[in-house]
């Protein structure tokens, strides 16, 4: 196993801990506000982290500047989504959890 | 490598498991949101499903269009249906069934299902294994399809009425939509100013992507259905973000746009066969840029319509009647 | 037992397992859903028997699998809407099994011609 094979998997393990992380974060939280917030954050660095690992392993640069598309595209995707989200809960008026 | 087959047993293996649990729960769970969402994680899974049964082209499409539309269809409809009445809707779901009827018939019910189950275990376990399917006869003749990846061969040239057929089964999902419900604009909501940034970012970028898949259809996992539908994820993004087309759109354009694929299709075959083809015949040497633009036609159709099924009904220009309006009101307010 | 016969058996119990929930619901929405998990499971089935044993991918149940999930938005969109067409009707987004008058002594308050039968009738 050579440098690149373990620093791959390392980033992979860190990504998927992070996917954890905010998918319990999404389920323990007590509002959508909360949610979004832990599912957005941990979500969006766990996938670079993840497609860091994967871009040591790829052939050529074609593939790492398509592994940092997918990143940017879900980036954006998920921002936008997050922002509508958030954006009809204020609408219907659901309060911010406070405690 | 007997560690990585066994992993992959362990993850099959889950992954099915996980699919029969997320499928119980979105058809048993008391809320009806509840199952809509828990039926839009099924679809991802499935997307997941598909990459391990090597089929990348049916998880794109499975992805974008079982999972992400269909979820948007389904959770707009069930926010149509609350907006009515809501105290109505949430009660109509626990309609009581008189009980010695009830237990019967539940009993019969389970035990022909299982009875189905066992049989269908037994039909496929005992399934004589396939002797060789098609793959050799599409290997044999995808140099004559004018593309590489047998997929796309065989939704544009080989089984083409099928697609073809397909194209005129969503234009009259659409046209059935269209004669069902009219769809006032909603007025006045502005995207604000972090959303008007994001997607002048996203859409170009989207669009981009749908190009992407529809020239990459011809040689990799992709094609017009894949690139169909991240154009319309792009319409329902710029619906939710509060962008309205013009009421210069949503006359002739629109329906010329939602023909569109089927009839370049259909021009495409009836040109060809008053050159003496035969009925969906490419000649081999144009088979290639035929099958471009007919995709490109159809990839054009498809984001329309699907975006179209998801405002689901006719988009009408006018501001509603005050009518209208007032008894929509009334009618909410009523049964309480 | 290949890994694509587990999934051909996942199929065959997805499939089993929306007929159940189409015949047990009365709600429309829920009855949508299950016809969506019936096709998930029928696609399933069919890539996951196409594929067994075989060393080379046949491209044809792929196309037909593609081809089924766009027919299957279409008839969930048309099937959506004709349910907000019934609701504006009656008032009810649900085919239940009693006739129109159990189902009126159930639910006194419901709207338009339901209620109205039911009020002629004490009347």
């Amino acid at each position: 196993m050579s440098f690149t094979d373990i620093l791959t998997v390392l980033l992979l393990l860190a990504g998927a801990s992070f996917f954890l992380a905010g998918t319990v974060g999404l389920l323990r939280f007590p509002d959508v506000y909360t949610r979004l917030h832990a599912l957005t954050k941990a979500d969006n660095l766990g996938l670079g982290l993840m497609l860091a690992g994967l871009a040591l392993q790829a052939e050529s640069w074609t593939v790492v500047a398509r592994l940092l598309l997918i990143w940017v595209l879900i980036l954006l995707a998920s921002s936008s989504v997050a922002h509508l989200v958030v954006r009809t809960a204020q609408q219907k008026g659901i309060r911010p959890w406070k405690r | 490598m007997e560690t990585l087959t066994l992993l992959s047993w362990a993850f099959d293996v889950t992954l099915g498991l996980t699919l029969m649990w997320l499928a119980w729960r979105a058809l048993a769970s008391e809320d009806l949101f509840k199952g809509i969402v828990l039926f839009i994680a099924f679809g991802l899974l499935m997307a997941l499903a598909w990459v391990r049964l090597d089929a990348p082209d049916i998880a794109l499409a499975e992805a974008a269009i079982g999972a992400g539309l269909t979820g948007a269809l389904l959770l707009g409809a069930l926010a149509k249906l609350e907006a009515g009445a809501e105290s109505r809707s949430r009660r109509s779901e626990i309609l009581p069934r008189p009980a010695d009827k009830t237990k019967v018939f539940s009993g019969l019910l389970v035990f022909l299902l299982l009875a189905l189950v066992v049989m269908l275990v037994y039909a496929i376990v005992k399934l004589p294994p396939l002797a060789s399917g098609l793959s050799a006869q599409v290997a044999e003749n995808i140099t004559a399809s004018g593309v590489s990846n047998p997929v796309t061969a065989t939704l544009l040239n080989f089984r083409a009425y099928d697609t073809l057929l397909e194209m005129a089964v969503l234009l009259l999902a659409v046209l059935g939509i269209r004669s069902l419900a009219v769809v006032q604009e909603p007025r006045g909501r502005e995207p604000g100013a972090v959303l008007d940034m994001l997607s002048h970012l996203l859409v170009p970028l989207l669009i981009l992507v749908s190009g992407y898949l529809l020239w990459v259809g011809s040689y990799a996992a992709g094609g017009a259905f894949q690139a169909g539908a991240v154009l319309a994820a792009t319409g329902v993004l710029l619906l939710l973000t509060g962008w309205l087309p013009g009421a210069w759109f949503v006359g002739w354009p629109l329906r010329f746009l939602l023909i569109f694929g089927l009839a370049v299709f259909v021009a495409v075959t009836l040109v060809l066969q008053l050159f003496g083809a035969s009925f969906l015949e490419f000649p081999p040497s144009l088979a290639g840029s035929l099958i471009l633009l007919i995709e490109v036609a159809a990839a054009l159709s498809i984001g329309v319509t699907l975006t179209a099924l998801f405002l689901g009904g006719r988009p009408q220009p006018e501001p509603p009647s005050s009518g209208r309006a007032e008894k929509r009101n009334t009618s909410g307010t009523q049964p309480s | 037992m290949s890994s694509d016969l587990f999934y051909a058996l996942t199929g065959a119990s997805l499939f089993t397992l929306g007929l159940y929930a189409l015949i047990k619901h009365a709600h429309i929405l829920r009855k949508i859903l299950a016809i969506n998990v019936m096709g998930s499971g029928v696609f399933l089935l069919l890539v996951a028997l196409a594929a067994g044993g075989q060393q080379a991918f046949d491209p044809v149940p792929h196309a037909m699998v593609i081809t089924g999930i766009v027919v299957a938005i279409s008839a969930t969109a048309l099937a959506l809407a004709l349910m907000l067409r019934l609701r504006e009707a009656s008032g009810l987004a649900v085919l239940p099994d009693t006739s129109p008058e159990e189902l009126s002594e159930q639910l006194p308050e419901a709207p338009s011609d339901v209620a109205s039968k039911n009020n002629g009738k004490n009347a």
